[in-house]
C-alpha cells in the first residue's frame, strides 16, 4: 500500500559526505532529475580545496545543495530543509546550516569510533540527544547497501561505493521522484566498460527507493509541483560552461577563430576544459606556461586577427595587469574572464567572492580603462559574454567579465536559444592602404583593426605612447594627455549602446537594492519578501560595471535609501560614492559563501517604514510575481 | 569559416633591400652594433620570397626591442619579455605570416626567461634574434643575466656575483631546434646564419653578440682582434679546426673533455647539427681556453607547434561537424511546454 503524499512550495536539500563518497554526483543526480519534472532549480557545490584531504576528516568534507520549487528559484536555497549526510564530519560541518526541525538523513556506518575521531568528536550526536531540534533518520546505509548488491558479482569494497546511490534512491522516494532517468545515467556510463558497476549502482538505488516505501520512519513523501517556467527546450548549464559557449557563440557570429591563451587556475579551469574540447569549432586553446603568457598570447592572437580570450582568477588577474594595459594602449579586442574566489593571494580558491571588482577596473598602472561586465547567473554567464565580444571588436578594447566561484560552479536552467535569433556581431578588417592611419577613429573612437599580411598597411604599433592622428611614437605630453583622455572617452561611450536599466519590482518607494554579479539571485529572493510584506522596494543588478549605465544615478534617487550587498568590504559602494556621489548603504559579507536571504532581510530593516515581522523565506505570490 | 580578409599578395620577386626601409630615423647610439644587424636583416627579407606584408617583428623591451620601428613591415614593440608569448599566439592564429622576435640578452633571460624557454621548447615557428651585449643599455648600464663575473657596474660596485648564463645552452636545455650565433659585427658571418635560420621550420634561435658602444664597449672585441684564434668557425660535416689556416682543432680527450689538438690530427671532430653531445661540447667551450664557437650548433626537424595545433584542429573538423544550435543543446535537456 502506497503512503500518504504531501504537497510541498520549495525544498532545499544538502548531500554531504566524504569528498571520496560521490556527493556531488549524487547532488547532480538529483538536480538533472528534478529540471526534468519542471520545478525550478538552483544548486550549489560545495567542495574541499585539497584534492585529497583525508577521509573522514572535516577538511574532506564535500556537499551539494539544491534548491527546487514550484516557484521561481533564485538561489541554492539558505538553510537545508534536508540533510544527507554520509558520515560524522559531514553532519558536523553541516548541522549548522540546517532549518530547525528539518529532516537529518545520516549513515549510521559513518559514526563509527574511527569517524567520530577523525571528525573530533568524543561523543555520537545520534546518541547524546543534540539532534533533538531536528526528525533524525538514522540509517546503516552501508550494510543496507551492501545487502542490495550481494548479488551482483563486485567485490565488498567497490559494493560499498555505491552506497550514494542508495542514498539518492531514498530521497528520490521522498520527493516522488522517478528513478529512470539516474537508471539510463548508469547505464550509459558503466553499461559497457564495467557491467558489473552498473548492476550494483542500479541495485543501491532501487534498494533506497523501496527502503522508503516500506521503512517505518517515513510517515509521507511529499512532492513538488513543477514551476511555470517559460516555454522552451532547456539543459542545465555551468558559468563555467556558459562562458565557454559564449566565446564559441561569439566566434560563430563574428567568424572570427576563438584563441583562448590561458593557465590553469581554480575556480577557472573548466572553461578551458571545455573550449578544448571543441576544437571543430576551430578553437584553438593554448596552455600557457603562465599567467601573463596566457594573456600575451592572446595579445598575438587578435594582433593576427583572431577572437581573442584569457580566463584566470584573482591571482591570475594581478599577473595579466601588464599585459592587459598593453592591450588598452595596442586598442585590440580581448575578452578577459576573472572567475573570482576568495582572495587576498590563495586565499579560498574554492570559495565565491566579489573582491575583485576594484581590480578589475582599477588594477592596472596608468590610465587604463576596460569595460567591465559582470554575469548575474550561471545561465548570464552565456549572455554576458556574448555582450562582451560585441563591445571587444566594436570598440576595439579588451573587456573584463567578472564571474566568481558560485556563478562557475553554480548550476540552472538555461532556455537554449535559437541560434538563427542570434544577432550577427559586425566584423571589419581595414584593407585599404590609402590614407591608412593605425590610430584613425570611427564615430565610436575605434581604431582600426589592420591586420599583418594586409598589402600596403605595414606598420608599426606598441606599448610606448603614439600620436593621435599618425600612430608614431610621440613623447609630447599634451598629446598624451589627448590619448588618456580618447580612450577613456571611448569606453565611456560604451554606455551609449545600453538598453535602459531594468528595475525590478518597485520603480521608486522606500529601498533600492543595488547588487552586481552572482548575488542576483539572494537579492532577488529578498526582495521578492518585502514586496510580499508590502514594502516598496526596487531590484537594479548591474551589469555593466564599467562604464556605469548613464541613468543609474537618477534612478537611484527615485529611493529614499540604496542599499549596495556585496561579498566584498564594499567596492561598489566605493565606486558609486565616488562616482556619483551617491550616499549608499553598504552591506557586506566574506565568507566565501553567498549571502542568505535572512541576511538581506535583515540588512533592509533599518531603512524600511513599516516594521513587519520580516521572516526568511516567505513566499512570493501571484501579485509579486505578476508586477516583477 | 573565418571572416579574415581574402587579399591578394604583393609580388615578392620585385623586393629589394630598400622596400624593408621605413622613413623612420633610426635612434641608436652612433656605432651601436645593433645598426649593422638591421642592415643584414633588411637585406636577407627582400631573397625570401615572401611578400612583405607577410613579415611580422615582435620585440620586448630594451635597446634591440626599437628593432621593429625599423623595418618597414608589420611591427609590435610589446612589454618587457613577454615577446614570445605574444609571438605564439600570433603565429598559431595566423601560421601563414613569418614571424620574427627581436629580443635582447635581459629581455629573454632575465625577465622573459619562461616565455623564452617554452618557445623553444614547443618549437613554435619563430626567428628569435637575440641581440646579446651583456650589459642593460636602455636602463642605462646594470648587470645583465649574461654579464660576466665581477662586471662592476652602477648597479654592482664591487662587481657582480651573479654567475652568467649562456643563451646556447639553455636553449639545448630547452629543445631548441636551430641554434646558431654569430657576431653582430661581422655582415657576411651573420647573414650567413641568419639565412640558415629563415630557413628553419620550427623555433631558431640567433644569438648575436651586439657590442654596446655605450655601456660595454669592447666586450667582443677579442673575437674581431684575433679571429683565427677566438673563433671557431662551425660548418656541418666539416672537422672543428681554428687558428691560422686551421692549424688546430678540437678533440675529446680520454676523460671525455673537450681538448685543443693540431688541425690535422686524426681525432679531430666533425661538425654534426645534429649531435646533441657535440651542440652541448661546443656551447660550454669558452675563453680564454678556448674559442668562442660561431655559426649554426644545432639544426633539426620537428615538427612545428602551430602544425601540430592546426593539425588538431582540422582533424576534429573532418570528425565533426561545427554545428553551434547542435552544441547549445548537447547534452541532457527537457522541453517546457
Ligand atoms: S645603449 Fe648600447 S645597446 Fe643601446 S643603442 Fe646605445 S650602444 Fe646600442
Amino acid at each position: 500500500m502506497s503512503k500518504k503524499v504531501e504537497t510541498l512550495e520549495s525544498v532545499v536539500i544538502r548531500f554531504a559526505g566524504d569528498s571520496g563518497d560521490g556527493m556531488q554526483l549524487t547532488g547532480t543526480q538529483f538536480t538533472e532529475t528534478t529540471a526534468l519534472a519542471g520545478n525550478d532549480v538552483a544548486t550549489f557545490p560545495d567542495y574541499p580545496a585539497e584534492i585529497r584531504a583525508p577521509a573522514g576528516t572535516v577538511a574532506g568534507v564535500s556537499g551539494f545543495q539544491i534548491h527546487f520549487s514550484s516557484l521561481e528559484v533564485f538561489t541554492p536555497g539558505d538553510a537545508p530543509d534536508v540533510l544527507v549526510a554520509m558520515n560524522a564530519a559531514a553532519l558536523k560541518v553541516n548541522l549548522p546550516d540546517v532549518k530547525k526541525g528539518g529532516t537529518l538523513i545520516v549513515n549510521t556506518a559513518g559514526f563509527d569510533k574511527r569517524n567520530l575521531e577523525k571528525a573530533g568528536l568524543t561523543k555520537s550526536p545520534l546518541e547524546d540527544g543534540s539532534l533533538s531540534a531536528y526528525r533524525v533518520v538514522a540509517v546503516d546505509v552501508t550494510a543496507l547497501t551492501m545487502k542490495a548488491v550481494e548479488g551482483t558479482k563486485l567485490g565488498r569494497k567497490y559494493a560499498e561505493r555505491s552506497k550514494n546511490f542508495w542514498a539518492l534512491g531514498l530521497v528520490y522516494w521522498m520527493f516522488t521522484r522517478p528513478l529512470d532517468h539516474t537508471i539510463e545515467w548508469i547505464n550509459a556510463k558503466f553499461a559497457k566498460k564495467s557491467p558489473d558497476v552498473a548492476e550494483a549502482n542500479i541495485a543501491a538505488l532501487k534498494a533506497g527507493h523501496i527502503f522508503g516505501e516500506n521503512a517505518e520512519v517515513f510517515a509521507h513523501s511529499f512532492v513538488v509541483p513543477p514551476a511555470a517556467i517559460p516555454p522552451g527546450r532547456y539543459k542545465n548549464l555551468s558559468g563555467n560552461e556558459g562562458v565557454a559557449l559564449g566565446m564559441v557563440a561569439a566566434s560563430q557570429l563574428s567568424g572570427l577563430d576563438l584563441f583562448l591563451g590561458t593557465y590553469p587556475i581554480t575556480p577557472a579551469s573548466d572553461i578551458l576544459h571545455h573550449l578544448a574540447a571543441l576544437r571543430h569549432f576551430g578553437v584553438t586553446t593554448f596552455q600557457a606556461e603562465d599567467e601573463i603568457a596566457g594573456v600575451t598570447s592572446a595579445i598575438g592572437a587578435a594582433y593576427g586577427g583572431a577572437l581573442a580570450a584569457t580566463t584566470t582568477s584573482g591571482p591570475g588577474l594581478a599577473l595579466k595587469g601588464e599585459g592587459l594595459g598593453l592591450a588598452v594602449i595596442l586598442e585590440l579586442p580581448l575578452l578577459v574572464v576573472d572567475v573570482q574566489r576568495g582572495g587576498p593571494s590563495t586565499g579560498l580558491p574554492t570559495k565565491t567572492e566579489q573582491a575583485d571588482l576594484l581590480q578589475a577596473l582599477f588594477g592596472r598602472h596608468g590610465e587604463s580603462p576596460i569595460p567591465v561586465l559582470a554575469p548575474a547567473t550561471p545561465a548570464d554567464c552565456f549572455w554576458v559574454t556574448l555582450e562582451a565580444a560585441r563591445i571587444a571588436v566594436k570598440y576595439m578594447t579588451p573587456v573584463l567579465i567578472l564571474s566568481d566561484g558560485y556563478l562557475a560552479n553554480g548550476v540552472e536552467p538555461f532556455k537554449i536559444p535559437d541560434v538563427a535569433d542570434l544577432p550577427k556581431i559586425p566584423v571589419s578588417f581595414r584593407t585599404d592602404p590609402n590614407g591608412f592611419f593605425p590610430y584613425e577613429r570611427d564615430e565610436n573612437l575605434a581604431r582600426p583593426w589592420a591586420l599583418p599580411g594586409t598589402p600596403g598597411l605595414e606598420h608599426r604599433i606598441g606599448g610606448l605612447e603614439k600620436h593621435q592622428k599618425t600612430g608614431a611614437i610621440s613623447y609630447d605630453g599634451e598629446n598624451h594627455e589627448a590619448m588618456v583622455e580618447t580612450r577613456e572617452a571611448k569606453v565611456q561611450k560604451v554606455a551609449e549602446s545600453y538598453a535602459p536599466t531594468e528595475v525590478h519590482g518597485d520603480t521608486s518607494g522606500e529601498l533600492l537594492f543595488l547588487g552586481w554579479g552572482s548575488t542576483f539571485g539572494s537579492i532577488r529572493q529578498a526582495v521578492r519578501t518585502l514586496r510580499v510584506q508590502g514594502h516598496e522596494v526596487g531590484h537594479v543588478h548591474l551589469r555593466n560595471l564599467n562604464p556605469l549605465p548613464n541613468d543609474l544615478a537618477a534612478i537611484m534617487k527615485r529611493y529614499k535609501k540604496v542599499i549596495v550587498p556585496e561579498l566584498n568590504l564594499g567596492q561598489l559602494a566605493f565606486l558609486l560614492r565616488g562616482k556619483l556621489l551617491a550616499d549608499v548603504v553598504s552591506h557586506t559579507k566574506v565568507q566565501g559563501k553567498p549571502f542568505y536571504e535572512s541576511e538581506l532581510l535583515e540588512a533592509a530593516a533599518p531603512y524600511l517604514e513599516k516594521k513587519n515581522e520580516l521572516t526568511a523565506g516567505s513566499r512570493a505570490h501571484g501579485s509579486e510575481r505578476a508586477d516583477a | 569559416m573565418s571572416s579574415l580578409p581574402v587579399l591578394a599578395h604583393t609580388d615578392p620577386s620585385a623586393l629589394t633591400r630598400k622596400d624593408f626601409v621605413p622613413s623612420a630615423e633610426v635612434k641608436w647610439c652612433p656605432g651601436c652594433v645593433d645598426y649593422s644587424i638591421l642592415n643584414q636583416v633588411q637585406k636577407l627579407l627582400p631573397t625570401l620570397g615572401i611578400p612583405r606584408e607577410n613579415f611580422a617583428f615582435i620585440s620586448g623591451i630594451g635597446c634591440s626591442s626599437r628593432f621593429p620601428y625599423y623595418m618597414e613591415t608589420f611591427g609590435l614593440h610589446s612589454i618587457h619579455g613577454r615577446a614570445p608569448a605574444i609571438a605564439t599566439g600570433l603565429k598559431l592564429a595566423r601560421p601563414d605570416l613569418d614571424v620574427w622576435v627581436v629580443t635582447g640578452d635581459g629581455d629573454s633571460l632575465a625577465i622573459g626567461g619562461n616565455h623564452f624557454m617554452h618557445a623553444l621548447r614547443r618549437n613554435v615557428g619563430l626567428k628569435i634574434l637575440l641581440f646579446n651585449n651583456r650589459i642593460y643599455g636602455l636602463t642605462k648600464g646594470q648587470y645583465s643575466p649574461t654579464s660576466e663575473i665581477g662586471k662592476v657596474t652602477k648597479s654592482a660596485p664591487m662587481g657582480s656575483i651573479d654567475y652568467p648564463i649562456d643563451p646556447v645552452s639553455f636553449a639545448l636545455g630547452s629543445g631548441a631546434t636551430f641554434i646558431a650565433r654569430a657576431m653582430g659585427n661581422d655582415g657576411p658571418q651573420l647573414y650567413d646564419v641568419l639565412t640558415r635560420a629563415s630557413q628553419h621550420k620550427g623555433t631558431a634561435l640567433v644569438e648575436i653578440f651586439t657590442n654596446c658602444v655605450i655601456f660595454n664597449d669592447g666586450a667582443f672585441d677579442q673575437y674581431t682582434e684575433n679571429k683565427a684564434e677566438q673563433q671557431l668557425r662551425m660548418v656541418h660535416g666539416e672537422p672543428l679546426r681554428f687558428g691560422k689556416d686551421g692549424s688546430k682543432g678540437i678533440a675529446i680527450d680520454s676523460h671525455g673533455r673537450p681538448t685543443i689538438v693540431a688541425g690535422d690530427a686524426p681525432n679531430v671532430l666533425i661538425h654534426d647539427e645534429q649531435s646533441d653531445a657535440l651542440s652541448f661540447l661546443l656551447a660550454r667551450l669558452n675563453p680564454p681556453e678556448f674559442p668562442m664557437s660561431f655559426g649554426v650548433f644545432r639544426a633539426v626537424n620537428r615538427p612545428a607547434y602551430e602544425q601540430l595545433a592546426g593539425d588538431q584542429i582540422a582533424y576534429a573538423k573532418s570528425k565533426k561537424k561545427a554545428d553551434l544550435q547542435a552544441l547549445l543543446g548537447s547534452g541532457e535537456t527537457w522541453e517546457v511546454k
